[in-house]
């Protein structure tokens, strides 16, 4: 059920989509709503960056991981070299997001 | 940070608008990213990250409780990619306690 013929009219969803839903639906301005989502990534990634964590209630949760430095290799020449202590963003969908996506009836927002 | 904290947030920063409508506006961004992500679509936002919804085969599991096999179904999960220019922001900051 889920294959290729499925995956071929996969498109790419942009902010400038967003922006043009929110204008149709909640009826701002184009600049207001362009301004809007804007605003509201910039916020997010401000957010992540300060407090490592954002819940967005039937959407998913953001969570920023520390990962601690570790030994790696070069895979193309098998060279020993050092991965840095660094910082990962992980998502976690929501059970309501996960079961949209199924096609299954939403769960109470958690 | 919750949803209702970033409606607020923007609220702040865009005193023409009413609460309201920030609030049905940042609904409506998620609800459309969902909508998206139903139909299979990438959603790629520049400097933010990207979603796509990967799919799992059906396979033969166990319920854990009962040791019983069950037949686990196909699943659509999707998946968050960071986007470089977060990426930079989360390591360029100070590493404190996670």
């Amino acid at each position: 059920m889920t294959n290729e013929a499925e995956r071929q009219n996969t498109r790419t969803m942009t902010k400038a989509d967003l922006v043009e839903t929110v204008y149709e639906k909640v009826g701002l301005s184009k600049k207001e709503s362009a301004d809007l989502v804007e605003l509201l990534f910039e916020t997010l990634k401000d957010m992540l960056a300060n407090q490592g964590k954002v819940k967005l209630s039937g959407f998913g949760n953001f969570l920023v991981r520390e990962k601690k430095s570790r030994p790696g290799r070069n895979p193309q020449t098998g060279a020993a070299i050092e991965i840095a202590a660094r910082r990962v963003l992980s998502f976690k969908p929501s059970q309501v997001l996960k079961a949209t996506l199924n096609g299954e009836s939403a769960p109470a927002e958690e | 940070m919750t949803k209702s904290e970033l409606i607020d947030l923007i609220s702040v920063k865009m005193p023409d608008l009413s609460k309201k409508d920030v609030a049905i506006a940042v609904n409506t961004v998620f609800d459309s990213m969902t909508e998206a992500l139903v139909k299979q679509d990438r959603i790629e936002i520049r400097g933010f990250g990207s979603f796509r919804v990967k799919h799992r085969k059906s396979r033969d599991g166990r319920n854990p409780k009962t040791g019983e096999p069950v037949k686990v179904p196909n699943k659509r999960i999707p998946f968050f990619t960071v986007g470089k220019e977060l990426r930079d922001k989360l390591n360029h900051g100070k590493l404190n306690g996670a």
